[in-house]
């Protein structure tokens, strides 16, 4: 599996997709601290791009990598290696690569700016870290979506589908039940529904080390106390690191299963 | 060395292999498995590599059950139908990179210079022309010298010096005791290298044996014309609608209607 | 003989001077009173004084030097005025101690008029500087501050009730319950204080009318400044800075009438003013940047008007919870605007809605903020804005500043 991992890494680290990716983090985050100075406000507008453009590309970038990949995969499963090694190996590569994008395109403006002498390092590290495990998630499930659906129509039809409800219908969803249901107590329910979707999470994760939590007032509150002791911590990296196993297992057995 | 029994195999409604049986022991042979589009050939030969996996019927290698296994393919080359490499390598990076992930290559000097693929060794795979790519193709296939070789339509858009070099390798590969499966449409390719033939025919095996029984069998002088003989005793049904989902992803089947009609006036 | 107080000049009309020097074991300030006369001036040099109740009961200039310590050692209030026409000057206050029975403080002045507190110290002294139905008194250049306790066992800065034609000036209060309090209090002004880190307000007025504060900076407190009860408010070129926390604001306005609001700087507040009912205020010329919301209008909150303002890179601008608006936006520079200026007169063409889709939903919905900054809020916010369907209709800005006014001088 590590040399496969190694390959696809190398092999999606020198496309110009990457290149593009680390451009855009580049050029994004030099602007916005060149323009305001103030890393606090630099991270807010990069936990906007970061929520949004992390989950569409590793999605758009998965199912993508899946597909032209599918001959040469073929030709990888004619050679005596594991199955689960062959496509383990190309999503850790894909997630890596896109990770490495990201975490160079964030992280070398703020390391030229002197973030590591500056008190927002956490701020900042969280950050980095949230838009590392969305990576992580939307380009496992975008794989497994790929290695379910040969038609590629479908398949992208699919991984836009998913992207869209994780990130945009869900918090629509999330936001009519608080007004239907505002008359009684509603504080379980937004913890759940955070919890529950990796890209919620990762916002009020940030948000909670962030200056602007004070605006959250009592439900911010709520949040902090849960956030801030064990089980809370507890629960949400279990959330996590089930949203990354799911797809994980999930390629598995699709793998395990199916004809090529 | 391959066995297959009773092997069953089925896309959605269109069952592809409905029992086949067949094995392939003495080496320093080569089988041609032929059969129209869609009689089960490469569904067949993916069975073997354990690619597809059949619903009946078992198959083994070298004496071992390949369901599950992939370890035995370490005693197989294959050579797919067609390739599609990542792009952005270049030929000597995808060559050391497949010697890495499977070590034990020991012929890919002597090939590189047989397919004069040496001043293409720095250029990107993306770059390549499709004939450049399908020796580049064969080259990784064959660098391992394992004692299967297996090929998918070896000879698509090689140039006729690179035809002359495959079919030598060919020859000295059987010469060297090697058991050799081919599929591929060129008859006359056939004729040339092929010890016996496997025929297939809506899944099942119709015919197995040296070319010659086949011939007589019809009553030509000319396999061409003893295949078309008997794909006219037997009326080949269109591909159900089911099978287009396998098909679509793969640039060689669209084809298939037109390669379909140009069989049948054969 | 009293060894400490040397009698240095007498004149009838000026009055003696008298300098003291501490002596350990010995009530030197008090007998000091005593001893003086109407009009006497006392000089404390630099010492250790550890004395409490003393009471001032004759017109007297106390001055010290080089701030001589005045220690009460937790027992009680150190210096109460019973006089008209005192002077206390230079002294440092310490150690008044928490009572929760009695508002003990530094210095009491107590039913007298025309006293004068300048320049002096306090620290740990519970409530620095208490006036007690005190009327024209000038309370300047004091620098008070407070040991952080929780609210309710911390005392006020300057803690001012039922006093008249007061003037507080250029104070430094920090780490007190409220940094200036003023309760009744009426005909008075307050400027260029600094009032910063209390723990509940920078400044409160409860039943106050007619006062004037300007030129004061108030940041980090609990809240910045509390307007409650009160009329006739005047309020100018005052900084709000940094009231930041889950229930904090820069303003706090509950059930005030006729009061002007202008020139002030409100910056980096959760809420920068929060309006709980007031009538004919005028909010002009004020800055409002990167709070969290800038207003936040609840209950009935009529004939006000709100121009010439800047409102920049606010999480929200404006809250409304309240059908009837009467309440006029106009001529403001708002940074959220997207509107054009076809015809150049540095006035947008299209009138500007300051109330976010967001924000209308937040106020039913207060559970809602969990969305806050998600893309979908702003996915909302967009159409909303595009073709209005929830925000109030007539909660517009018809002549939308295309350019932020320059109100630098605000720092």
């Amino acid at each position: 599996m590590w040399k496969i991992l190694k390959y696809s890494t190398y092999d999606l680290l020198r496309s110009r997709w990457a290149y593009l990716y680390l451009g855009f983090f580049l050029l994004f985050t030099a602007g916005f601290l060149y323009l305001t100075g103030d890393v606090g406000k630099v991270v807010i507008s990069l936990m906007n791009v970061i929520l949004i453009l992390c989950p569409l590309i590793a999605t758009m970038f998965g199912i993508m990598y899946h597909y032209n990949s599918r001959e040469f995969t073929e030709l990888l499963l004619a050679q005596p290696i594991r199955r689960t090694s062959i496509f383990w190996g190309q999503f850790l590569g894909l997630a890596i690569a896109l990770s490495t994008s990201l975490v160079l395109g964030i992280g070398i403006p703020f390391l030229l700016y002197g973030i590591t002498h500056d008190p927002a390092i956490w701020q900042f590290m969280i950050l980095l870290l949230n838009g590392v495990v969305l990576t992580f998630i939307f380009s496992g499930l975008a794989f497994w979506i790929g290695l379910r659906n040969d038609n590629r129509i479908r398949g992208f039809g699919l991984a836009i589908l998913l992207w869209l409800v994780m990130a945009v219908l869900y918090d629509g969803v999330f936001l009519l039940c608080l007004i239907v249901f505002r008359e009684y107590p509603l504080d379980s329910f937004s913890l759940f529904a955070t919890v529950f979707n990796p890209v919620d999470l990762s916002r009020i994760m940030i948000l909670l080390k962030l200056d602007i939590s004070a605006l959250m007032g009592y439900t911010g509150a709520v949040f902090q106390k849960f956030f801030g002791n064990g089980w809370g911590i507890l629960l949400s990296t279990l959330s996590l690191l089930a949203w990354i196993a799911i797809p994980v297992a999930g390629i598995r057995y699709t793998a395990l299963r199916k004809d090529f | 060395m391959i066995t297959c029994n009773n092997v069953q195999k089925a896309f959605g409604k269109n069952q592809v292999l409905q029992g086949i049986d067949l094995d392939f022991r003495e080496s320093g042979r080569i089988t041609a498995i032929l059969g129209p589009n869609g009689s089960g050939k490469t569904t067949l030969i993916k069975s073997i590599l354990g690619m597809v996996l059949p619903e009946q019927g078992s198959i083994t290698v070298n004496e071992q059950p390949v369901r599950k296994q992939w370890a035995y393919r370490s005693a197989i080359d294959y050579l797919p139908q067609i390739a599609r490499f990542p792009e952005n390598l270049t030929v000597s990076e995808l060559m050391s990179m497949i010697k890495d992930i499977r070590p034990g290559a020991s012929r890919d000097q002597e090939l590189i210079n047989r397919f004069g693929l040496k001043p293409f060794l720095r250029k990107r795979l993306g770059n390549l022309s499709g004939g450049t790519k399908q020796k580049v193709n064969i080259t990784l296939a064959m660098m391992y010298d394992s004692p299967i070789l297996i090929f998918d339509e070896p000879t698509s858009g090689l140039d006729p010096v690179a035809m002359q070099t495959l079919k030598a390798l060919i020859q000295e590969e059987k010469e060297r005791g090697k058991l050799i499966l081919v599929t591929t449409h060129i008859m006359q390719f056939v004729e040339e290298v092929a010890d016996e033939i496997v025929f297939l025919l809506e899944g099942k095996t119709y015919f197995r044996g040296p070319i010659q029984a086949l011939k007589d069998r019809v009553g030509v002088d000319d396999l061409e014309a003893a295949i078309a003989g008997i794909l006219r005793e037997h009326p080949i049904v269109v591909a159900s609608p089911d099978t287009t989902r396998r098909i679509s992803a793969n640039p060689i089947r669209r084809k298939i209607p037109g390669l379909l009609t140009s069989f049948k006036k054969a | 003989m009293l060894g400490s107080l040397i009698l240095l000049a007498a004149t009838a009309v000026v009055g003696r001077t008298w300098v003291i020097n501490p002596v350990a074991g010995k009530a030197v300030l008090a007998k000091a009173v005593t001893k003086a006369d109407t009009g006497d001036t006392l000089l404390i040099n630099y010492g250790q004084y550890y004395e409490y109740g003393i009471v001032i009961d004759k017109p007297l200039t106390i001055i010290g030097i080089d701030f001589p310590e005045i220690d009460g050692q937790d027992q009680g209030e150190i210096m109460t005025v019973i006089a008209h026409h005192v002077t206390v000057e230079g002294l440092h206050f310490k150690n008044v101690g928490v009572s929760y029975l009695k508002d003990h403080s530094g210095l009491r002045i107590k039913r007298r008029s025309n006293a004068v507190v300048r320049n002096n110290k306090f620290s740990n002294t519970f409530f620095g500087i208490y006036l007690e139905r005190v009327t024209n008194a000038l309370v300047t250049g004091n620098e008070i501050v407070g040991v952080p306790r929780d609210e309710a066992s911390s005392g006020n800065g300057i803690h001012a009730w039922h006093c008249e034609e007061l003037q507080i000036e250029h104070n430094r209060v920090t780490g007190h319950r409220d940094g200036i309090y003023f309760e009744f209090v009426n005909n008075s002004t307050i400027a260029h204080n600094q009032s910063f880190g209390n723990r509940r307000y920078g400044l409160h007025f409860m039943f106050s009318d007619n006062d004037v504060y300007h030129h004061n900076k108030f940041a980090e407190n609990g809240a910045g400044v509390a307007v409650m009860f009160s009329k006739f408010i005047d309020m100018r070129h005052n900084i709000f800075f940094h009231n930041w926390g889950r229930a904090s604001y820069g303003l706090l306005l509950k059930e005030i009438y006729d009061a002007t609001i202008e020139d002030n700087a409100f910056r980096q507040n959760t809420i920068a003013i929060n309006i709980e009912g007031s009538t004919r205020i005028t909010y002009r010329r004020n800055e409002f940047s990167r709070n969290g919301w800038a207003i936040k209008m609840a209950g009935g909150c009529l004939d006000n008007e709100i121009t010439q303002n800047n409102f920049r890179s606010n999480t929200l601008d404006l809250v409304l919870n309240s059908h009837v608006n009467n309440n006029t936006f106009s001529g403001n520079y708002w940074s959220e605007y997207t509107g054009y200026d076809l015809d150049k007169d540095g006035v947008g063409d299209v009138p500007h809605r300051p109330v976010k889709l967001f924000s209308y939903i937040l106020d039913r919905t207060p559970e809602a903020i969990a969305l806050l900054r998600s893309f979908f809020v702003r996915l909302m916010n967009f159409s909303e804005k595009v073709s209005p369907a929830f925000t109030p209709a007539n909660v517009l800005d018809h002549q939308p500043h295309m350019q932020p006014f320059n109100y630098d001088h605000l720092q």
